[in-house]
């Protein structure tokens, strides 16, 4: 019992590694890349839950992360960066150093928050929670601290990423749930990419502070 | 159960006059006789509840999923619904003597019964939904109701004043229920009632109601809205609003105050009582000076307001120390009032309405000598102005006598603050009933007595018999409420016994049936039956004397006027010159009120000029001065608009990780 | 049981009657000291009763534009105003229709009585029933409450509404100094000025428009109605002479069980002091010129803080009234 949770804990601390790893990459395919492997690490931690906890519909989960994001979506993406002609490195609004320290602040504060709410319960569960939070927020940093499209989507979904892996410590996730979540993000993939080839066309730039020069209204 | 089947077929035919008019332009003259039986209906089945003190209740599937529409009649609600029965019905007979191609159109006649279902629907609501969806509907209809003359830009002001203070009560109100929920979001009046709420959350609660039902009612500063509202709609739906849904209004801070928030603290009367009194005086000093008809009688409605509320607050001062025979005078005061002034505000309301029929003026400078050309329009509303001006023996001097008493009464409260207040209080409601009686002479002495001043003024005529028969009954019913005042409040003592704890002593304790005995038949009697019966008997044996012993003979002849009568209207006095010794007096402090006189030098044939000028104090500290600063944020906040998407990602992202450090931090 | 009934319906009727009869002498005893202490003759005491004679015989002149509330207001304000005589007791306090009189209703009976004059001075349309109207409104506005705060104030010394209740505290209770019924003596004497029209009020002979209030509301009337006009105002002046002597003077005034020699005496007592404060009335009205109209707020405005101040203090100052 207590290997499996040890081993839990592992790949969850490995997906955090990941979402540090979103952060600190300067180049855009790197950065699809960190986001594959996170997605990877998402589904092996998945599938190890629905093993040793015998839920076998934790599998399909697993699955469709897998599938999903750890292939389908990272290779969608590439394809975008080539057609777009984007091999530039990331723009960043603030510097590296910075965005790691905000981050150990944000893992800092879900810690804490999770230790106050979840007071009296059982501790096994908690730290895979905290850690969740930790990577929905660090997603949440990304998007705000890059001004890239493709990195805000993949921000997006890394935020996703963390979401699925705190509805997996919860008892019962059912597969409608997932089935739902799954669609939605891959409809708005859709969105996203279309919405970033048209601006491209557009404006022959994905650069979101230079479209907003673009717009008509009075500041 | 038969009861509650009426009701509710009433309340359906209300609904389908509304729905049928708006559907067939030919349906509009049904309107008003449809609405004429529901009020009939509605008011029989309040009536008996009131006298029998059944509790009817029911609930409609309509509403949020889980709990629905609950309704419950008990009798503070069945009071409150023959005051507003009473007053559509006398509406809605009006209503029937308007001119059909003329008057009704279908931007008015299709509201009028909705309106008076939701203020029906109102009193029935018995959770915080039901509640403030029918307060939100008797808003919305008032408002087009308002706004039905929208090519006419003080309408159009008048409406946009209206809606932004209708928001801001029933947002008010939607925290006073929020409060009075609680954590657990028991929003039903039953599950309100079973648990008390603490002192810090009842304050609030209170201040809520307050401002929510204070707005609706015409409390200062709250009241601005009022005076341009009111006008602003036809006659008889201002007589709806000012003498009705202003009760509707009370009746809310009632409930709140009195049943849903439990046992009253001492200190929940100051708010009430400092600014019902303050309102009352206010309230006629804007009157006074006032030269539109509608307005000055908008302006009285603010000031009645005012002594109920002020009535109420002693009520709950009286309830808090436990004396239970003051608040009971305190609140039986408060009740009589409602329905008194709700009879003699709606005649007075349908008397501006007949003049501005005949005249087409509303201007008080622009009538006079409406006694000769609409003589029983200028009875009946010589009684209104009577009642109003608490004469005896009419009905508004019982009420007052009522409060006066219960003022005298002050001295047992123990806590300082109070007894300091009650006297203050009892000063401005003594200079706010000679304030008012000053105010309808005024009224009354230009517009109907005197000369006519315009060419309409003199080529008027009466009104056609159905606005006369609604008339003629409110006037009626000001003159027996004024007798028969003990009668009424014995009926009304079951009520005031369960929201106050005591009662009057019963009708049979006085000298005759018709005393009105407020603590004891030793301290304080009024008996109006008598007193009428002796200035009657006084008059008719003086007129018996005075013909047999003098000479009867009478002649006419022109006007002495020192012996220089002028033939021109124009010299005789305007409604601004009757003011001008009130306006020097009360106006150079409280309206900043200056007069400026530009003479020609000698030689220069233009005319003089006389120009007054009035500050408003309260609206420029109360609407302009919040109303700029929030233009002026807005300005700020617009940068807002022009983010990027990154920066609005940025403020979402300080939200959360804002909300969750608290979280954290907090215990 | 029924003789007793009589007897005591007998003296009701008397002394609403008396009140009625002693006015005119009053307002003549005013005058005559007033001519008397400016070097004149002066009319005869029994010069209101000869006015009053005079004018029923004359007949009543109505301007063309007066309406039915002209012709009818003079006999409803009389009414009134002898209903409210009739209810302050003079010279026995437990006379019949006590029950019926209390203070709260006494000062309204006054204020619809002034409503209705103010009503007919507007009613013929000329400027100076507009100027009359308008000034007493005003007038009213500052006096009729200070008269309320007067009245709550002797209400909560007494602990009762009623008058007779009031009177028989004042007859019983030692006159103890008490500061809050002094500012009320202070108080009624003014408002009692402000209300009858005297000086420094109004003048009650004056022929000039400028200085007019009540003469101007009754400027139209003539004949019989400016006859009960005349009787009405001479009512209620003794009216207001006879409550001051209630309240603050009461000795002699019999009490509700005595018998009929109790109520002569009271009766007697009660003459000689009407006839007294009419008499010193002259004396103050000759010694005193008329105010200017717009000082007039500040001096019934004083009478205003001087009531006020006194029902703060009874306030403040009593415990429970029970």
């Amino acid at each position: 019992m207590k290997i499996a949770y040890e081993i839990s804990h592992l790949l969850a601390g490995i997906m955090l590694v990941a979402s540090f790893a979103l952060l600190y990459q300067q180049r855009v395919g790197a950065v699809i890349n960190a986001f594959a492997a996170q997605s990877i690490t998402l589904a092996l931690a998945v599938a190890w839950a629905a093993w040793s906890e015998h839920r076998p519909d934790l599998f399909i989960t697993a699955a469709i992360a897998f599938g999903l994001k750890g292939v389908v979506i990272p290779l969608a993406l590439r394809r975008t960066v080539e057609r777009l002609g984007i091999h530039r490195e990331v723009e960043k609004v603030v510097g590296v150093g910075v965005a790691l320290m905000v981050g150990l602040a944000l893992i800092g504060l879900s810690q804490a928050l999770v230790v106050k709410v979840t007071r009296g319960t059982m501790g096994l569960g908690r730290d895979e929670l905290a850690l969740a939070l930790a990577i929905v927020l660090l997603g949440f940093l990304m998007m705000i601290v890059r001004r890239n499209a493709v990195t805000q989507v993949v921000g997006f979904m890394s935020m996703e990423n963390g979401l699925i892996l705190a509805a997996t410590g919860a008892q019962g996730m059912p597969l409608v749930v997932e089935v739902s979540v799954a669609f939605s993000v891959l409809i708005s993939l859709f969105v996203f990419a279309v919405f970033v080839f048209r601006i491209r066309e557009r404006f022959d730039t994905i650069d979101i502070e230079a479209l907003d020069r673009m717009r008509g209204d009075r500041r | 159960m038969l009861a509650l089947y009426a009701s509710g077929a009433a309340l359906a035919v209300l609904a389908g006059a509304a729905g049928l008019a708006i559907l067939a332009r030919g349906a509009l003259r049904l309107v008003y006789p449809l609405a004429a039986l529901a009020a009939l209906a509605l008011g029989a089945v309040d009536l008996h509840v009131l006298l029998t003190g059944d509790v009817l209740t029911g609930s409609l599937p309509i509403g949020l999923p889980t709990i629905g529409l609950r309704l419950r009649l008990d009798s503070l609600s069945a009071f409150f619904g023959v005051v507003i029965n009473g007053g559509v019905l006398a509406v809605s007979v009006y209503g029937l003597g308007l001119d059909r191609e003329k008057d009704l159109t279908p931007r008015v006649e299709p509201l009028f019964p909705l309106f008076a279902a939701a203020m029906n629907l109102v009193l029935l609501a018995d959770d915080a939904y039901g509640f403030l969806f029918s307060w939100e509907l008797m808003s919305l209809s008032s408002w087009a109701l308002v706004v039905a003359r929208h090519t006419d830009p003080e309408s159009r002001r008048a409406s946009h004043l209206y809606l932004v203070m209708a928001v801001i009560g029933t947002t008010a109100l939607l925290f006073a229920f929020g409060g009075l929920a609680g954590p657990a979001g028991g929003y039903s009046f039953d599950t309100i009632r079973a648990h008390a709420a603490q002192p810090a959350i009842a304050a609030l609660v209170l201040a809520s109601a307050l401002i929510g039902c204070g707005s609706k009612g015409g409390l200062i500063p709250l009241h601005a809205w009022l005076p341009l509202a009111h006008p602003a709609a036809p006659s008889h739906v201002s007589a709806l609003m000012s003498g009705v849904m202003t009760k509707v209004a009370i009746y809310g801070f009632v409930r709140i105050a009195f049943d849903l928030l439990g046992p009253p603290a001492w200190w929940w009367a100051l708010p009430p009582i400092v600014l019902g009194a303050i309102t009352a005086v206010l309230g006629l000093l804007y009157a006074v000076l006032d030269r539109d008809l509608k307005r000055v009688l908008a302006y009285s409605t603010i000031e009645n307001v005012g002594v109920i509320f002020v009535a109420l607050g002693l009520a709950l001062a009286f309830r808090a120390n436990g004396f239970t025979q003051g608040a009971a005078v305190a609140l039986t005061a408060a009740l009589l009032h409602v329905l008194n002034h709700s009879w003699f505000k709606s005649l007075l309301f349908l008397g501006a309405g007949a003049v501005l029929h005949a005249t087409g003026r509303r201007d008080l400078d622009g009538l006079g000598g409406l006694i000769r050309t609409m003589p029983r329009t200028a009875i009946f509303f010589l009684v209104g102005a009577l009642a109003i001006s608490a004469l005896p023996p009419l009905n508004g001097f019982v009420s007052e006598w009522l409060l006066f008493q219960s003022v005298l009464a002050g001295p047992m409260l123990p806590q300082a603050s109070l007894r300091f207040a009650v006297p203050a209080i009892g000063a401005m409601l003594a200079l706010a009933a000679a304030l008012a009686a000053a105010c309808f002479v005024r009224v009354y002495g230009t517009a109907f007595l005197g000369r006519p001043r315009t060419v309409e003024a003199a080529r008027a005529h009466d009104v056609p018999l159905a606005q006369q028969v609604a008339m003629g009954a409110l006037a009626l019913l000001c003159i027996l409420g004024g007798l028969l005042g003990a009668p009424l409040a014995s009926v009304l003592a079951p009520l005031v016994r369960t929201f106050s704890g005591g009662m009057l002593p019963a009708s049979g304790s006085g000298p005759t049936p018709f005393s009105l005995v407020a603590f004891d038949s030793a301290r304080s009697v009024y008996d109006a039956a008598v007193i009428a019966l002796f200035v009657t008997i006084a008059s008719l044996v003086t007129l018996v004397v005075v013909h047999r012993v003098s000479e009867r003979r009478t002649r006419r002849g022109p006007a002495w006027d020192c012996g220089f009568p002028d033939p021109s209207p124009a010299t005789q006095y305007t409604a601004s010159s009757f003011a001008q010794p009130l306006r020097r007096v009360y106006g150079t402090v409280v309206f900043g009120a200056r007069e400026t006189v530009t003479m020609p030098p000698p030689g220069d044939r233009s005319a003089a000029s006389l120009q007054v000028t009035l500050v408003d104090y309260s609206w420029r500290a109360f609407y302009a001065a919040p109303g700029a600063a929030v233009l002026r944020l807005a300005e700020r906040l617009n940068m807002l608009q022009f983010l990027t998407i990154r920066r609005y990602l940025v403020l979402m992202f300080a939200a959360l990780v804002i909300l969750l450090s608290i979280a954290a931090v907090t215990t | 049981m029924t003789r007793d009934l009589v007897v005591q319906f007998l003296a009701q009727g008397a002394q609403m009657f008396l009140v009625l009869l002693l006015a005119p002498l009053a307002v003549g005893v005013t005058r005559r000291v007033k001519a008397r202490l400016t070097r004149r003759r002066g009319a005869p005491l029994i010069q209101g009763y000869l006015d009053i004679a005079k004018l029923l015989r004359k007949e009543s002149v109505l301007a063309e534009s007066a309406s039915w509330l002209f012709r009818t207001a003079p006999y409803l304000i009389f009414a009134l105003t002898r209903v409210a005589a009739a209810l302050v007791p003079s010279f026995a306090s437990g006379l019949m229709f006590n029950w019926a009189a209390d203070v709260v209703a006494l000062v309204a009976l006054l204020g619809a009585a002034r409503a209705l004059l103010a009503l007919a001075g507007m009613d013929v349309g000329t400027s100076f029933g507009g100027i009359g109207s308008s000034r007493e409104m005003m007038i009213a506005t500052l006096a009729e409450p200070a008269m309320m705060l007067i009245v709550l104030t002797l209400a909560i010394a007494a602990g009762t509404t009623r008058l007779p209740g009031v009177a028989d505290y004042f007859i019983s209770e030692p006159l103890a100094v008490r500061v809050s019924l002094a500012l009320s003596l202070g108080a009624l004497v003014i408002v009692a000025l402000a209300e009858n029209a005297r000086i420094p009020v109004d003048n009650p002979i004056t022929h000039l428009e400028l200085t007019m209030v009540h003469e101007a509301m009754v400027l139209e009337y003539s004949g019989r109605h400016l006859a009960l006009i005349e009787a009405a105002s001479m009512l209620k002046l003794t009216l207001y002479l006879s409550l001051l002597i209630c309240l603050f003077a009461p000795f002699g005034m019999a009490p509700a069980s005595a018998g009929l020699v109790g109520w002569l005496v009271g009766l007697v007592a009660w003459t000689a002091k009407l006839l007294l404060g009419a008499a010193l009335l002259g004396v103050w009205e000759v010694s005193i010129a008329k105010m200017r109209v717009f000082r007039l707020p500040d001096f019934v405005g004083v009478a205003f803080v001087f009531a006020f101040i006194a029902i703060l203090l009874a306030y403040l100052s009593s415990g429970d009234i029970g």
